[in-house]
């Protein structure tokens, strides 16, 4: 029992045996490289908290409480693959303004999220001064963002060049919707990181729409990953909601980037079940026979039953875990609307180390 | 102390950090064997290597944005743009982006960058090798701008640009770069950021100007001093922060105040200098603020008719002052 897929079998036998498993597994096949039966059901309950969190998002905007939502329903599959697929507290994640499931998956707790929705003081990310979801918090390797389409993928690129140029083997991970590859520093990012070899994976959450400009206006290409013939390297495209595929092809793209091998595009084809934003209203420009047909789409109960055909979760489980990530959700909620607000005082900090403003 | 150009300080700061610190690197278009489109960066390739002189593609966005990454995770970048008429594609990546990374991350991250350009005319440089930019940089929070013109205040305020803890817009003015030399102190030395250097005593009226027009303004003040009116001609060397007590000050003093920018005159440095004077020494003034500066028209053309229209000299500059005094 000392080969690797001796031990996932191991792994997977321990975790039938669970002693919440009533039900026999339908399928009995390896688990996937690097994930035990406990990763992956931590990584089923994250995608079920940022369900949760989004969820409260929106609902505290109809009622007034906060401002402005924008959720990554459709996406969350995609998003904590990716986040599995790094090694944290050692690869860095340049996100993008849609990457709740991302944070959440890469060390950002449901206080902090709802802190930045509510914009108190204490917001770790940002002290209430950016939109929700501009995730700061440097010391688990998450950079920060503005709402500036692209203009953080550069950013991604130098900070990968940085940590070839200082020999030290973390990987970045620069995520961008499909509407962010027609701008020009998306295209100047990619060939600088193709020419200088760079240890980066980009990861496109292709979800069909930027706001309401659907793909086929966006490009002329079918796929994002076509891009990368471009660049000098691979572009691979993968359904970002089945969480296993997505997870297997960017820990590979991980991987080729630790060993020195290079960038690689990855196009998670995922899809947005909500508006753009709190903002927006869909049915502007989709149908909703369009959005109802969405719903068969959902990563969650996909990957649910895919848990659950491997005897690796059932539905008491299911629900039990649910119950916790809404129990966390309301404790966040209720303890974020009790802190306090910024101060016109705090409008001055953080303008330069040190000095005048002007 | 050593004799040397505006260029050679330029130089000597950059290769010394790079010497003094492994965190600095240079990254531009033709930073690496042709050592810059003016020999800046000559040698530098041969003994820095080329992990820490960078020859990018011809992409002024990227330039600017893949140093804001290396800076977010602990490396100083001096990022050169070829020209500041070139500056405009990155022009996100220095506002929207650096500028605001402190501010935006509450202090979680910082962005320690240069960004360093040759900018001003002069050279017969037309349309897009002649433009002076700082109007459009200097109203940022955020971010530092420095418009040096003496060979130590390059060297010094480079030095200290790149052990700035924030992204700092460096303009060296091209025409300065061999036309001014001086003397520059050796060793390792500092000029900060923010205070402004009495270029020329004076007590008739005061002179606030930076960049090239401070060796104009200093000639044109020679000339008035052999006509009896002494001018005491201030170089601001930074526009942001920008040294009011040394504004406030001098004009205290004489009462009467010229500013001279090479820059279109409508929305330039010389209307922030004037309100400050205004809302704070009004009382203290004998004569209404005046401005000599390049004119409202989009640039200066290749002509030489078209450059010398467009730029102030040390003759405009003397009747200005003329001018001033006899009010």
């Amino acid at each position: 029992m000392s080969s690797p897929r001796a031990a996932r079998e191991e792994s997977l036998a321990s975790a039938s045996n669970d002693r919440l498993m009533k039900s026999e597994p339908k399928v009995r096949v390896s688990l996937p490289e690097g994930l035990s039966a406990d990763t992956l059901r931590e990584m089923y309950y994250r995608m079920v908290l940022t369900r949760l969190c989004d969820d409260r998002a929106f609902a505290l905007n109809r009622q007034g409480k906060i401002p402005f939502a924008a959720t990554c329903q459709g996406h969350e599959a995609a998003q904590v693959a990716a986040a599995y697929a790094l090694k944290r507290g050692t690869d860095w994640v340049v996100p993008y303004y849609r990457d709740t499931a991302l944070a959440l998956a890469y060390g950002v707790t449901p206080r902090e999220q709802l802190m930045c929705l509510f914009a108190r003081k204490d917001d770790i990310f940002s002290s209430g001064r950016q939109f929700p979801n501009h995730y700061s918090v440097p010391d688990r390797k998450i950079a920060s963002i503005s709402s500036i389409i692209a203009a953080h993928v550069t950013h991604g690129v130098g900070m990968a060049l940085a940590f070839k140029m200082r020999k030290e083997p973390v990987v970045t991970l620069i995520t961008f919707g499909e509407g962010s590859t027609s701008e020009g520093e998306w295209h100047e990012a990619m060939n600088f990181a193709g020419i200088h070899n760079v240890p980066v994976v980009f990861l496109c959450e292709n979800n069909e729409f930027a706001i309401s400009v659907p793909q086929k206006l966006q490009m002329a290409v079918p796929n994002v990953a076509d891009r990368a013939a471009a660049y000098g390297f691979p572009g691979v495209i993968c359904d970002g909601t089945d969480v296993v595929a997505t997870y297997s092809v960017v820990h590979e793209a991980v991987e080729r980037a630790r060993k020195g091998e290079g960038p690689t595009l990855v196009e998670a084809k995922v899809y947005r079940a909500m508006s753009h934003t709190s903002d927006d209203n869909q049915l502007t420009y989709r149908t909703p026979e369009d959005i109802e047909a969405l719903k068969g789409r959902d990563p969650i109960p996909r990957f649910a039953g895919w848990l659950k055909d491997r005897g690796l979760m059932d539905d008491e489980m299911i629900a039990q875990m649910k119950k916790k990530a809404q129990a966390e959700v309301d404790d966040a909620t209720d303890w974020a609307e009790a802190q306090p607000p910024p101060t016109e005082a705090d409008l001055y900090t953080h303008v330069y180390a040190s000095g005048p403003l002007s | 102390m050593a004799n040397k150009t505006v260029l050679e300080g330029v130089r000597d700061a950059l290769h010394n950090e790079m010497a003094r610190d492994s965190r600095v690197f240079i990254m531009g278009e033709d930073v690496g064997p042709r050592g810059n489109v003016f020999l800046i960066t000559k040698g530098f390739l041969e003994e820095f290597g080329r992990d820490r002189v960078v020859d990018t593609p011809l992409a002024e966005a990227s330039i600017v944005g893949i140093a804001v990454g290396a800076a977010m995770v602990g490396m100083r970048p001096v990022a050169e743009i070829q020209f500041a008429d070139f500056i405009y594609p990155a022009y996100n990546q220095i506002v929207g982006e650096a500028a605001k990374i402190r501010y935006r991350s509450a202090g979680g991250n910082s962005c320690p960058l240069v960004i360093r350009t040759p900018y001003g005319g002069g050279v017969r440089g037309a349309l897009s090798h002649s433009v002076s930019v700082e109007a459009l940089f200097y109203h940022v929070p955020g971010l530092k701008v420095c418009v040096p013109s003496t060979p130590a205040d390059a060297q010094g305020m480079l030095t200290s640009a790149i052990r700035d803890d924030d992204p700092v817009l460096f303009l060296e003015h091209k025409r300065t770069y061999r036309l001014i030399k001086g003397e520059v102190p050796d060793g390792d030395f500092t000029v900060p950021i923010g205070k402004a250097d009495v270029a020329r005593p004076g007590k008739d009226l005061s002179v606030i100007t930076y960049g090239l027009m401070r060796h104009f303004a200093v000639e044109a003040a020679e000339t008035l001093a052999k006509e009896g009116v002494e001018a005491e001609v201030i170089d601001l060397r930074s526009i942001r922060p920008m040294d009011r007590s040394a504004i406030l000050e001098s004009v205290r003093k004489t009462r009467r105040a010229l500013i001279v920018h090479e820059d279109q005159k409508f929305g330039g440095i010389g209307a922030e200098v004037s309100a400050i004077i205004a809302e704070e020494a009004f009382f203290d003034l004998d004569a209404p603020i005046r401005r000599v500066c390049g004119p409202d028209v989009p640039a200066m053309g290749y002509a030489k008719e078209y450059e010398e229209a467009f730029m102030p000299n040390p003759d405009k500059i003397a009747a200005a002052m003329r001018d001033l005094v006899a009010i």
